[in-house]
């Protein structure tokens, strides 16, 4: 059974160890978010809840939201937004983006993925394209609280297997919490439900193999049907 | 304190008009995450008081020249509904809501780990939708709460609960009848861990000794309300734990 801790509860007197979501004061490691307690490695509190904020090699899905000569601003689902810069789309095609024309490439509203280049101390966080997939067509976009993205890819990827598997789709969950889904109608609807499911039920312990039944048990359904 | 007021017992028989010993905590109900919408939320009711705690953040601060480059900005809101209390009160800022504002703010912003989140801001908004005095102490306390809820890295939960002295005598946590015609009033918040005190304000008079025994009250008082909150957040994912695992 996983551990809930608030903050100022006491964990351990190893101060060595200490991690992420933790503080140490006289000696002692104290619990910094409201989380569960991962003791097996360094001392970590994985915060239940909380405001994703990029650190240099995340990637992530990002929103553009203003477009602002020669950036476009994007919207990546923190307090803070990035800038993608016009260079990283001309040098990717070869050509030179005037004033005025930077929407033809990348406009209001369209969603990118993109690595995180760059986070300054003044919290400018620069993007870079990456282009490995389209997210223009054909697909959803699912939104959880980038706390509950390991969960959804499981132990080395488990979860993430078995629900591509399962839902006949492709998926990509990004570190900002963003997830891209894409398959046919019913199959991202499964998706979805699925996602969301582990997402509201992250902290429960044989999750993996709870979802793998309610995934067959649809599949079971529809068959009937 | 209002002076020259109807005398009214407030003791009788070594008990208090509702029936609580000198040192008893008025009935105290919690819940965790009730609003959708906000990042953090919690309802909390402290005798007949009830408040509702939301908080918004870390997000975009605005306006931006206010933005600490290095640090968040905690922004808190009190605010009593109209329908709050028995003479409608009108809505809006007054100044008794500025200060309380204020002085909830500086109650809690010790703990909380500003730097984590630099050029944003913390809103917290607490509703009083029905008051009995201590309704700033219950804010506090809700506040705490919500912002753990949040997910704001705090190192501490802050507790908060008034003493004062009614018919001469030092006791816990007035209701608005003994507020009202008492002759002090001293709300307190502190870290429950470390006994810190992060907000002290009194209102009427107390002779040193009383202070004293009326602040070692608070702080013990204190330490109960931390354990109400503790498991209140506690108790919120080990109830779904066993709904939906094994």
């Amino acid at each position: 059974m996983y551990k809930v801790v608030v903050p100022g509860d006491f964990i351990s007197e190893t101060v060595s160890r200490a991690g992420e979501g933790t503080y140490v004061e006289d000696g002692k490691v104290y619990a910094l978010r409201y989380g569960i307690v991962d003791e097996r490695g360094e001392i970590k509190v994985v915060a239940l809840s909380g405001k994703y904020v990029p650190t240099e090699g995340d990637v992530l899905i990002g929103r553009v939201a203003e477009i602002s000569f020669p950036f476009w601003i994007v919207d990546i689902a923190s307090p803070y937004e990035a800038r993608l810069h016009m260079s990283e789309f001309a040098d990717a095609r070869g050509e030179k983006i005037e004033f005025g024309s930077m929407n033809r490439y990348l406009d209001l509203d369209d969603l990118i993925v993109a690595k995180v280049m760059n986070v300054d101390v003044m919290m400018r966080i620069e993007l870079a394209l990456k282009e490995d997939f389209n997210l223009r067509s054909g697909g959803r976009l699912i939104e959880i609280p980038y706390t509950k993205v390991p969960r959804v890819i499981g132990r080395s990827g488990s979860m993430i297997k078995m629900l591509k598997d399962k839902c006949n789709c492709f998926i990509f969950i990004a570190k900002n919490g963003r997830i891209w889904v894409r398959g046919r109608e019913d199959d991202m609807n499964l998706a979805t439900e699925a996602i969301l499911k582990i997402a509201s039920e992250s902290h429960t312990s044989g999750l993996t193999d709870r979802v793998a039944d309610f995934l067959d048990s649809f599949r079971r359904e529809k068959r009937r049907g | 304190m209002k002076e020259g007021k109807e005398e009214i017992e407030l003791i009788k028989e070594g008990k208090r008009l509702d029936g609580r010993g000198f040192e008893e905590l008025r009935p105290i109900k919690i819940e965790v995450g009730v609003l959708k919408r906000a990042d953090g939320s919690c309802y909390f009711e402290l005798g007949d008081n009830k408040v509702i705690a939301a908080v918004y953040g870390p997000r975009e601060m605005h306006p931006r020249h206010a933005q600490d480059a290095k640090m968040a900005v905690v922004k808190f809101r009190y605010n009593m509904a109209p329908f709050s209390v028995d003479d409608r009160k009108r809505p809006g800022p007054d100044r008794r809501s500025v200060e309380i504002s204020k002085v909830s703010r500086e109650a809690l912003d010790p703990v909380i780990m500003r730097e984590f989140y630099p050029k944003t801001a913390i809103e917290v908004y607490v509703e009083i939708l029905q008051s009995d005095a201590g309704t700033r102490t219950a804010g506090i306390n809700a506040a705490s709460v919500a912002l753990a809820d949040a997910g704001i890295p705090m190192k501490d939960l802050v507790s908060s609960v008034a003493v004062g002295k009614i018919d001469g005598e030092v006791v816990l946590d007035l209701d608005a009848m003994e507020d009202n015609h008492g002759e002090a009033d001293m709300p307190i918040a502190m870290v429950a861990r470390t006994n810190t005190i992060t907000a002290l304000q009194m209102d009427g008079r107390l002779t040193k000794e009383e202070f004293e025994r009326g602040l070692k009250l608070a702080m013990s008082a204190c330490h109960q309300i931390y354990e109400l909150q503790r498991t209140a957040l506690i108790d919120r994912y080990s109830e779904s734990v066993e709904v939906g695992g094994e």
